[in-house]
């Protein structure tokens, strides 16, 4: 649940994480969000940048120009200040998916994890629309969930050295899609032709923290179409 | 201002990139900071060729870079000792030389230290990908076509020629760091100290640990006594966002610094080295032991001032110069 006061953690003497709660929920993850436009609508002397996650906030600033005591007592006022924020729309982002095959190698091993069809799994996985928590592990990946209880799937036992450009992948109630080629342990359901991440453009991400995704499957013939 | 070629790369070996400062500002899209290891060495051999210190620089691995010299140009070697030549004289560290075209460079092996830094009088004309110069390896953009340089690989600098009167110009020995083969490193307790026990908290200051080879550019790894969480916490945490210097502790109680080519992670830290000791982080080698001081977090915020007073003084003096 979410705490009634946050909790602040010192990292080192340039960063300080704040925590808005105990689990990995749509409702702590507004109220990070919440912090997050707050301290871009309301810039703070000092603060460099700030990296959302699931439950806390990454407050990184320079250490000749402030320091933990003071931040803490500047972030508490505008938390006390606004106690309503106003947080923008957020985008909703429909990304179309090849399930299976050799685009998703995981795909029957989770099905018959499940003791289900392959048809259920993808079924099951565009049936609902996700919530992107935060975006790390590599540039662009958007941690995003609640994935169906039905589908809820461990971790591979070894994770892969590679997984390919646009992969989608599933580990206990959370999906995402690997953005650049990278190891990982998440099971592979399928890939999608569009591009998660671009350093030449801003923001170089598809999806922000906030966004809201919804899965389609299409056919393995219209990949290169999608991709153009 | 017009680029001009100045270095072709004979030999690059095992890890030579471009790296400035590092990418700021892109954490929320999963965008590590990469750049350099070690920011003090990259800003003093920027300085030494008159460049601005955030400019990018070779950051050179270990050994066996080998260069050609395609026109009259300054450089500035800074960080560790990796015996570097002009032809077959040595290149002193934190000093600018100009070398003459034609001539070879080469580092021909470790003294002390793990990574030096070249800067070139101009420095490096590749473009900036998201406000910056440095290459991020595991993502491959930035720096020179997002990969460590290879064999035949042109370098080109803008206006070389007007930075050819800094030759002579050095760091005070004063401020010039010594590396060895025990690397002492001051750490602020912290995020998740609490979830580790008491004997935890002190293996972690009472013991060397040894740096273990599968170290890179996102995370020391150490070996040495198991720092031991609490039996009711699990290995890991929900994910949260990480900075360099952070130590990070996985289920196997073996502790990781994590460096510049990474945002976000899922393991307790048990404690964070200070700024003002950071660009040591880029100096430890695999074989080498670490040893942590714990200081609290006035004395690092002091530390840091004095260091960047220090850089600031060298810093006038130079441009006090003639």
């Amino acid at each position: 649940m979410a705490y009634e006061r946050s909790q602040f953690r010192i990292m080192g003497d340039r960063s300080l994480l704040v925590e808005l709660g105990d689990r990995i929920s749509p409702d702590v993850n507004q109220r990070v969000r919440e912090l997050f436009v707050m301290l871009e609508k309301n810039p703070v002397k000092g603060v460099l940048e700030t990296i959302p996650a699931y439950r806390s906030l990454l407050v990184i600033y320079d250490p000749l120009i402030t320091n933990t005591i003071l931040l803490q007592h500047q972030i508490k006022d505008l938390q006390k200040k606004s106690e309503v924020v106003d947080t923008p729309e957020p985008k909703t982002v429909e990304i179309p998916v090849v399930y299976g095959g050799e685009f998703g190698a995981d795909l029957e091993w989770v099905a018959r994890y499940h003791k289900t069809t392959t048809e259920e799994v993808v079924q099951l996985h565009t049936a609902k629309t996700y919530q992107v928590y935060m975006i790390g592990f590599t540039p662009g990946f958007p941690y995003m969930g609640e994935l169906p209880e039905r589908l809820a799937t461990p971790r591979r036992e070894t994770p892969r050295t590679t997984i390919p450009e646009g992969s989608v992948g599933i580990a206990q109630r959370q999906t995402g899609i690997y953005p650049v080629e990278s190891p990982g342990g998440w099971h592979i359901l399928g890939r999608t032709p569009m591009k998660l991440f671009n350093p030449l453009q801003i923001p170089p991400t598809l999806l922000e923290m906030g966004d809201l995704v919804r899965f389609f499957p299409i056919e393995e013939g219209e990949f290169k179409q999608w991709q153009q | 201002m017009a680029a001009v070629e100045t270095l072709e790369i004979v030999a690059p070996g095992p890890l030579t990139t471009v790296q400035d400062r590092g990418r700021f500002g892109y954490g929320r899209y999963g965008v590590a900071p990469s750049g350099s290891l070690d920011s003090f060495s990259l800003r003093v051999a920027n300085l030494l060729v008159g460049n601005d210190e955030n400019e990018a620089c070779l950051e050179v691995t270990l050994f066996g870079l080998r260069l050609k010299v395609l026109r009259d140009v300054a450089v500035a070697v800074a960080g560790a000792d990796l015996q570097a030549h002009c032809d077959d004289m040595p290149l002193d560290r934190w000093t600018s030389h100009i070398l003459k075209k034609g001539s070879a460079v080469s580092f021909r092996g470790i003294r002390c230290g793990c990574r030096a830094y070249l800067a070139i009088g101009g420095g490096i004309s590749v473009p900036q990908v998201l406000g910056s110069k440095s290459t991020n390896l595991p993502s491959r953009f930035g720096g020179f076509e997002g990969r460590p340089l290879k064999k035949g690989d042109i370098l080109s600098s803008n206006s070389p020629r007007l930075h050819l009167e800094t030759g002579g110009w050095r760091l005070p020995q004063a401020l010039v760091p010594s590396y060895g083969s025990e690397t002492h490193l001051r750490v602020v307790f912290g995020p998740q100290d609490n979830e580790f026990t008491e004997k935890g908290r002190k293996a972690l200051l009472s013991y060397p640990y040894r740096v273990s080879p599968d170290s890179n550019r996102t995370g020391i790894r150490l070996a040495g006594p198991i720092i031991e969480r609490r039996p009711d916490v699990g290995e890991s945490i929900i994910s949260e966002g990480v900075i360099a210097g952070t130590i990070q502790v996985p289920g196997d109680g073996q502790p990781i610094i994590i460096l510049v080519e990474i945002v976000t992670g899922g393991y307790r830290k048990i404690a964070t080295v200070i700024t003002a000791d950071l660009p040591l982080l880029g100096q430890i080698k695999p074989g080498d032991a670490v040893r942590f001081k714990e200081v609290s977090l006035d004395e690092a915020y002091d530390a840091l001032r004095k260091k960047e007073q220090d850089l600031k003084e060298f810093k006038e003096t130079r441009s006090a110069r003639p």
